[in-house]
């Protein structure tokens, strides 16, 4: 096709006139997003820093503001996520590896994929009531750290199933079909090749749940974990809390202080989540360098 | 397990000597192969002979890596694949449903159509199919994999740099690698789908005097594009066009008395 000169400037004229306007719509949608980001932060930072002490740390919840802590809220969470990830990381990646090694071709297999990423939608809330069904009420866990870390295990089982997958996929074909024509067996392949391969995307899809399960209060108070806790959790069926209920709580208290207390625990929830995906960038890092050699 | 027969010490210059019968590692009997519904193999039949070189030829597409990967049982991999027919190994049938396909592999090695080293270091890869039989001395792992990577060709490049990653390796090194790993099981077949066309004339003639060399103790079946090499180097060979084989026999009488039009206009490049 060919286009007189005066055409084709008037044409690139307005492809650079409708490039302008995507440019500009796409740099306003960024910036409402880092803005309201910006804002929340900003807005924890001015209120919580003050809070922000070893004292404030390592102190008890408590009726007056200035002498109340998150150390049963800081330690239950840490105790929750281990224990949830020590429940749904290798329940996850053995189902993946069950459902992209084993049945992959299998007409369940889609139809299970399909359902786990609806799961993966399900509103957090739903899980919570699952865990007070199952694990509260017929298992006869009460509102334990337990209780509370099976159910965030339901919750991040779906993404790490769906992660774990994914990472796997991109195994290429050829790196099996030359493990097994040296005589390796099914699991030897996917122990040897598959995994070592798939773990860094396994791990990150991983801590990215995780991290997204310590933020998650709405399952934990469906199963009725209680606000106040003046002790540490001494077992797996001890009663516990987490940081968010406890900011949940001290946002809903009248008192300037609870609130002053609610951003200094939103800005400590933060730095764990910081620190976990850190933990996400340097474990694929160290990986991909071990692969280089 | 392997049975060495006499007839195989005399004939060491690639000519089928005729004083004996000629004993078959490898049978094939009206093999059919399909990828899900389309037919990639049509009613192969032929045998492969012990000690000898086999080289299958054709035009892309013809099915050539389709067979010999069902040689192996390799193609199980592939979702969707299916065999009927026969392939007699020492007379077992691989595809009975008694036999183990990972035996099958262990005694049938395989280097394919595009190099595939793990991403791990060179000595890793060689040491991977010996470590997966229980192989776990040091000292006997350094030996073999010293001489596979020496039966190879490449020991001489990677010797300062076993512990480096074998991705780091040329095309025709990490060729040349897969090569060493096959032979570190030491498999009783060896199944070589192109194994040289990524390599440079030099490397080329290297491979080619290694599978000469190598005649003494395998059988091997080649796949390659290059009519001189299959000349060079096979006692029989195997013309596919279409997923059917058209003919077979003795390389020498393929090359200068094909009984097919097509054979000839194929070998002299007359194609298509
Ligand atoms: N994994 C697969 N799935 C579906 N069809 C396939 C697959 N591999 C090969 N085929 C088909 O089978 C036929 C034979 O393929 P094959 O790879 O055996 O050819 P080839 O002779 O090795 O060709 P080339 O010389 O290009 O390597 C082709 O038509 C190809 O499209
Ligand atoms: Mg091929």
């Amino acid at each position: 096709m060919k286009l007189a000169a005066a055409d084709l400037r008037h044409m690139l004229r307005l492809r650079r006139g409708t490039e302008f306007v995507f440019k500009f719509v796409a740099v306003a949608a960024l910036l409402i997003a880092l803005g309201s980001l910006a804002t929340l932060l900003i807005d924890a930072f001015l209120d919580g820093a003050g809070r922000l002490s070893w004292q404030f740390l390592t102190s008890f919840p408590s009726r007056r503001p200035e002498e109340a802590g998150i150390l049963s809220s800081l330690v239950g969470t840490v105790y929750l996520i281990l224990l949830t990830a020590l429940v749904a990381f290798p329940v996850g990646v053995g189902a993946a590896i069950y459902l992209e090694e084993y049945a992959a071709s299998r007409w369940y297999s889609r139809l299970i994929e399909v359902n786990i990423a609806n799961l993966a939608g399900v509103p957090s809330i739903i899980y919570g009531l699952l865990g007070l069904e199952l694990f509260v009420r017929a298992l006869g866990l009460e509102r334990s750290l337990l209780a509370g870390a099976l159910t965030m295990a339901l919750l991040v089982l779906p993404i790490i199933i769906i992660s774990s997958r994914e990472a796997m996929r991109t195994v290429p074909p050829s790196i099996r079909e030359a493990s097994c024509a040296l005589g390796a067996s099914r699991w030897q392949t996917i122990w040897h090749q598959v995994l070592p391969l798939a773990l860094p995307g396994i791990l990150t899809g991983s801590i990215l749940a995780f991290s997204r399960a310590i933020g998650e209060a709405a399952p934990l108070i469906t199963i009725g974990a209680l606000t106040y806790i003046a002790f540490l959790p001494d077992g797996l069926l001890a009663p516990f809390t987490a940081l968010p209920i406890q900011i949940f709580n001290w946002v809903s208290r009248p008192q300037k202080g609870f609130h002053a207390n609610a951003a200094g625990a939103i800005l400590v929830l933060l730095v764990v989540l910081l620190l976990m995906n850190a933990l996400a960038v340097f474990l694929r890092h160290r990986h991909q360098q071990r692969l280089r050699l | 397990m392997r049975s060495r027969s006499s007839f195989a010490i005399v004939t060491n210059n690639g000519c089928v000597s005729n004083m004996t019968e000629p004993i078959p590692a490898l049978e094939v009997h009206d093999l059919d192969a399909w990828y899900g519904h389309t037919q990639a193999l049509r009613k192969i039949s032929l045998a492969i002979v012990e000690q000898r070189i086999t080289a299958i030829i054709g035009p892309s597409g013809c099915g050539k890596s389709t067979f010999i990967r069902c040689l192996n049982r390799i193609n199980d991999l592939i979702g969707g694949f299916r065999v009927a027919g026969r392939v007699l190994f020492q007379g077992q049938d691989l595809y009975a449903p008694d036999v183990d396909p990972i035996e099958i592999r262990l005694r049938i090695g395989m280097v394919f159509q595009k190099p595939n080293p793990f991403p791990k270091s060179i000595y890793d890869n060689v040491a991977y199919g010996p470590r997966l039989c229980g192989l776990k001395d040091p000292v006997r792992l350094d030996l073999l994999v010293e001489e596979s990577l020496k039966k190879a060709a490449l020991w001489d490049e990677v010797k300062d740099k076993l512990r480096r990653s074998a991705l780091a390796l040329s095309g025709g090194q990490q060729q040349r690698l897969c090569i060493a790993r096959a032979l570190a099981v030491e498999p009783e077949v060896l199944l070589l789908d192109e194994p040289c066309s990524a390599l440079d004339p030099i490397a080329t003639a290297r491979i080619e005097d290694l599978l000469l060399d190598l005649k003494k103790n395998y059988t091997m079946v080649i796949v390659t594009h290059n009519m001189q090499q299959a000349a060079r180097v096979s006692d029989s060979t195997a013309f596919f066009m279409l997923g059917q084989l058209v003919e077979f026999g003795p390389t020498s009488r393929i090359f200068t008395n094909p009984l097919e039009k097509v054979t000839e206009d194929y070998i002299t490049g007359r194609f298509g």
